[in-house]
């Protein structure tokens, strides 16, 4: 069967936004090897579902059912696509660097005995093979990197590549799989705050450092959100204070962030600050200091004090 | 309570990164390199556990010499012991090819519980954690907030993408140590004065049995790719900057 393979992700029965993602950059790869993308989607009655992914240049599903796999647990997912996968070969294999493909990955590729390059921000063919680059050192530096094992496994950064609709169904095959024995079960899920983005999947942060002096003005930020539909980030300072949650934290401790817009308020930019959130596509940072490092990686400087300018914006939005 | 800690030394977060002259790796030269950040974690998890219950704590790392200085501030934290895989060409090894030594180092021990950081802040992969897990057949619960160890079980809490996952799985288990899990602890002088004397076993990767492997071949370093120069937005009071601000947003970046 060969060919590039996706892992698909689901949430209750739907398809993520990231599948469409690692869709849209499977089906360029597959061009450029001159062959076709496979999706592997394990779920539970959802073969409705699967001949929608020919949207986004799937030709094929192979679509594995069972109650086990209507959510994601570490080991029903490795055992069946491990053993899928097995038996169809494919040359190359991709999935979300989600917190699902990031607990996935690792795993499935010692199974198999190759190798992952996790978190790829670019993909492109050369001689015949996959180079995947990703970030490493928070994005201090990227590295360009082959995958000598078989299949050639890669992770894709949420939020990084465009979804493209080619268009199409894509023929739908149900396979067998096993889920095998579950050691680790999801004993209990809790939802999230009613409305809160995470920092990961958000299109718009707004973020806030020192300059915020206490956990209360964060309520200044949490409204210019809330107009944006922005989730609120913080730097290590500003976590460390206890002002904000660690699971706010931007930065090469915290999270990797890559939104359209990522507005700084108050954060100085300390190196590993602007790691996590240095490939945001849009920045604005403000800060009353103009020598703050900040200001070198922003796109619009706003060269003021965060509490008079970040109502006003909010007003303005 | 039998637990191993496997950490990584990094250079530290404020490190600034140069290609070194090979174009594949980074040039070492003036970095200091610190424990792993969410090691320390893991280190401090497994502290609180054998305090509480009683057992044994085990560091683990591979790498060069100076790696014993990160196994060495595990010790003074008040881990019992280490091992070094030492082998001076392992910086920036395919994190399949140091599980596969990491597994073989650590399988004669027998752990009940293995703590990983959920990644290294250097390649930034968290591929080590679950390629141990799979090669040593246990159970891994990754990314971990709150920890609870009793009756045999390990019951973890993971934040994904808007939802928190509760864990469960019988012991030996692999845990990977996100921040929050816990405050890790400063090693104290006396506690550094006793680490001199703690047992540190150092063993090249034959001695496991184990030759390196990586199915990962970096093909080149770059720089992050450079942005264009910013502007600095303009205005009177803080309602026009405001507002030329949002009018650059809408009409020149659309992005909101």
């Amino acid at each position: 069967m060969a060919g590039v393979w996706i892992i698909a992700e689901q949430r209750d029965g739907e398809f993520r936004k990231i599948t469409f993602e690692v869709a849209s950059a499977a089906k360029k790869v597959a061009d450029g090897l001159g062959t076709e993308v496979t999706a592997l989607v394990l779920g539970s009655g959802m073969e409705g579902a699967c001949a929608g992914l020919g949207k986004y240049g799937v030709a094929k599903v192979l679509y594995g059912d069972g109650d086990a796999f209507a959510a994601y647990t570490t080991d029903a997912y490795t055992n069946a696509c491990a053993a899928i996968i097995k038996d169809g070969a494919p040359d190359v294999l991709l999935m979300g660097a989600s917190m699902q493909g990031k607990d996935l990955g690792g795993r499935l590729a010692a199974r198999l005995d190759t190798g992952i390059a996790v978190d790829c921000t670019a993909l492109a063919v050369e001689d015949g093979k996959l180079k995947a680059t990703r970030p490493m050192y928070a994005g201090k530096v990227y590295a360009d990197i082959f995958i000598n094992g078989s299949p050639q496994i890669a992770s894709l950064r949420p939020n990084v590549f465009d979804i493209v609709e080619t268009g199409g169904e894509a023929a739908v095959e149900s396979v067998s799989a096993d889920a095998g024995e579950i050691k680790a079960v999801v004993a209990e899920v809790q939802a999230a705050e009613e409305g809160k983005v995470d920092l990961t999947e958000a299109t718009v942060i707004v973020s806030g450092g020192r300059g915020m002096k206490e956990a209360e003005n964060f309520k200044l930020l949490e409204e210019l959100a809330s107009k944006l539909g922005a989730a609120v980030g913080a730097s290590r300072s500003a976590v460390d204070a206890g002002w904000r949650s660690h699971t706010d934290q931007v930065g090469q401790t915290g999270k990797v962030v890559t939104p359209n817009l990522y507005i700084a308020c108050g954060i100085s930019g300390a190196i590993q600050h602007l790691a996590g959130m240095g490939s945001s596509k849009v920045i604005v940072a403000i800060n009353k200091d103009p020598d703050a490092p900040i200001h070198t990686k922003a796109d619009y400087c706003v060269v003021a004090d965060l509490f008079d300018v970040v109502p006003e914006l909010t007003k303005e939005i | 309570m039998n637990i191993v800690v496997c950490i990584k030394q990094v250079p530290d977060t404020e490190a600034v990164i140069k290609i070194a002259g090979d174009g594949k790796s980074i040039d070492t030269g003036d970095i200091k390199w610190v424990m792993n950040p969410y090691d320390e974690f893991g280190v401090e998890e497994a502290l609180r556990i054998v305090k509480a219950q009683g057992g044994e704590v085990t560091v683990i790392g591979a790498g060069p010499a100076r790696v014993v200085e990160a196994l060495r501030t595990a010790l003074a934290m008040g881990a019992d012991k280490a091992i070094h895989i030492k082998d001076d060409n392992l910086y920036g090894a395919d994190p399949i090819a140091v599980a596969k030594m990491l597994a073989k180092a650590i399988e004669p021990l027998s752990p009940d519980i293995i703590f990983f950081g959920q990644r290294a802040v250097d390649d930034d992969s968290g591929v080590a954690s679950s390629a141990v897990a799979e090669l040593l057949g246990m159970p891994q619960l990754s990314v971990v907030t709150k920890l609870e160890i009793a009756d045999g079980k390990a019951k973890a809490v993971r934040p994904i993408e808007g939802q928190t996952l509760v864990l469960e799985a019988a012991l030996p288990v692999v845990i990977t140590a996100q921040k929050g899990l816990n405050e890790p602890r400063y090693a104290s002088l006396p506690g550094i004065m006793k680490a001199k004397k703690k047992p540190l076993d150092v063993k090249t990767p034959a001695d496991l049995g184990v030759e390196r492997a990586d199915f990962i071949e970096i093909a080149i370093l770059n720089p992050p790719p450079a942005r264009a120069p910013g502007k600095t937005v303009e205005g009177e009071s803080p309602a026009e900057l405001a507002a030329n601000l949002a009018k650059l947003l809408k009409e020149e970046a659309k992005v909101i």
